[in-house]
């Protein structure tokens, strides 16, 4: 069954949490990953697979350069879903 | 016809021995961050790397080779003039031709030894292990000279904010030999040509002919990292698989030391119970690709973080991209 925008936002906000012990209500759709949230590529790559997992979906390495903000990885989410 | 006559097998190997040398140079974070705009916390946080051990001018790789070669002998109680197969993985040595291999045996005392080099990069000592116990045990050889030597200060970029910052040399060797238990697990290894410019040079030689730059490592983090964790932890599971063993019965888990944080994560993956060691050397040697794994394994021995006897999962992996996992038993 396809999330939400609202699922996957609070979704993702768990996994940015369980990674670097980022407070889930600051992983707001704005929030840029490297520049606001200040994640490293390594954390970033274990929240795409991470990401895959929890929503089903294949998030390409060329695609994860794209995700600047949370909003770019929540819309690139709700969109990959079958 | 006649029958042809071909070697008495062995049904199993060991590692009988390992040897070490590493770079007489340990090159701090401080003096490596200028160039790529860093800071000695940044580079601990994101690498686990504190120092690299990295060649003196008087250092080669040969020489490396060759010192780590003389401890595994000595260690394993043969003569060199046993020793009837010397296997070398390197990617910096600096002949395409000839081998490292016959001059590390010459120089170990090892006459007429079959030697050659592979290029297997970060999964080429495990490669050399697997080719080893096979060898072995098909009766071709006796005692194997197994050695991953690198001299990787010759082919970075100082720069370079990939991988250059954590690259260190030195030669980690083993002796293998027949036994009457098993000793080697079969091996597990495979490639994935398909992500060939992920990690390596960034360019040939003959570029270099051609004026270009001196070709040094550079790789593309994200995919190496996703890569080296979850789909290097399928293969470690299925080498503990063909094993016949669980994580429950190692002493020690010894990857590639490729990156503090891909050996926590990949530790995570495999959910390795709080007993099992596991090795990081990394963290004052550096990534010295096919060197890594016997280094790290030599060092948790040398500090007796684990006991001979006890089970090992070693696996490599990197460029190619190229992996090998065994189980061994700790000499």
């Amino acid at each position: 069954m396809a999330h939400t925008e609202a699922e996957v936002l609070a979704g993702l906000a768990e996994l940015v949490n369980e990674e670097t012990g980022i407070a889930t209500d600051l992983v707001q759709p704005e929030k840029s990953f490297t520049d606001d949230l200040d994640i490293d590529s390594i954390s970033m790559m274990t929240i795409v697979v991470n990401a895959e997992d929890k929503f089903d979906v294949k998030i390409p390495d060329e695609e994860v350069t794209n995700l600047v903000t949370v909003k770019d990885a929540v819309d690139f989410i709700v969109g990959a879903q079958g | 016809m006649t029958e042809l006559r071909v070697a008495e097998t062995h049904r199993y190997s060991k590692i009988y021995s390992l040897g070490a040398s590493r770079g007489n140079l340990a090159v701090s974070n401080d003096e490596i961050a200028g160039p790529i705009d860093s800071s000695d916390e940044w580079i601990r946080q994101r690498t686990g790397v504190i120092t690299r051990a990295r060649a003196s001018d008087d250092q080669t790789l040969a020489s490396m080779a060759v010192e780590a070669g003389k401890e595994a002998i000595e260690r394993a109680g043969i003569k060199p003039e046993q020793i009837d197969l010397v296997i070398v993985s390197t990617i910096s040595f600096p002949y395409a031709t000839p081998s490292a291999a016959t001059l590390i045996a010459a120089e170990l005392g090892i006459p007429d030894a079959a030697a050659y080099d592979i290029s297997a990069a970060c999964a080429g000592y495990c490669y050399g292990i697997a080719q080893a116990d096979s060898m072995i045990r098909s009766g071709l050889c006796e005692y194997a000279l197994v050695i991953g030597a690198e001299r990787l200060s010759d082919f970075i970029d100082p720069t370079d904010r990939t991988i250059s910052f954590l690259l260190g040399d030195g030669a980690g060797a083993a002796i293998v030999g027949p036994s009457e238990t098993p000793g080697i697990s079969q091996s597990v290894w495979g490639s994935d040509g398909t992500k060939w410019d992920k990690v390596g040079m960034t360019g040939s030689i003959l570029e270099f002919k051609e004026g270009g730059s001196w070709p040094t490592l550079v790789q593309e983090g994200r995919t190496v990292f996703r890569w080296a964790v979850w789909e290097m932890v399928k293969a470690a599971k299925e080498a503990l698989d063909t094993a016949g063993i669980s994580v429950n019965d190692l002493s020690a888990l010894v990857t590639h030391q490729a990156n503090m944080r891909i050996i926590d994560e990949f530790a995570k993956q495999l959910e390795l119970p709080d007993s099992v060691v596991v090795a990081r050397d990394i963290e004052t040697t550096g990534n010295t690709s096919a060197a890594s794994i016997p280094l790290a394994m030599h060092r948790i021995l040398q500090e007796k973080q684990v006991s001979s006897g006890g089970l090992a999962l070693q696996i490599g992996f990197g460029a190619g991209l190229a992996y090998a996992a065994q189980v061994v038993v700790l000499p």
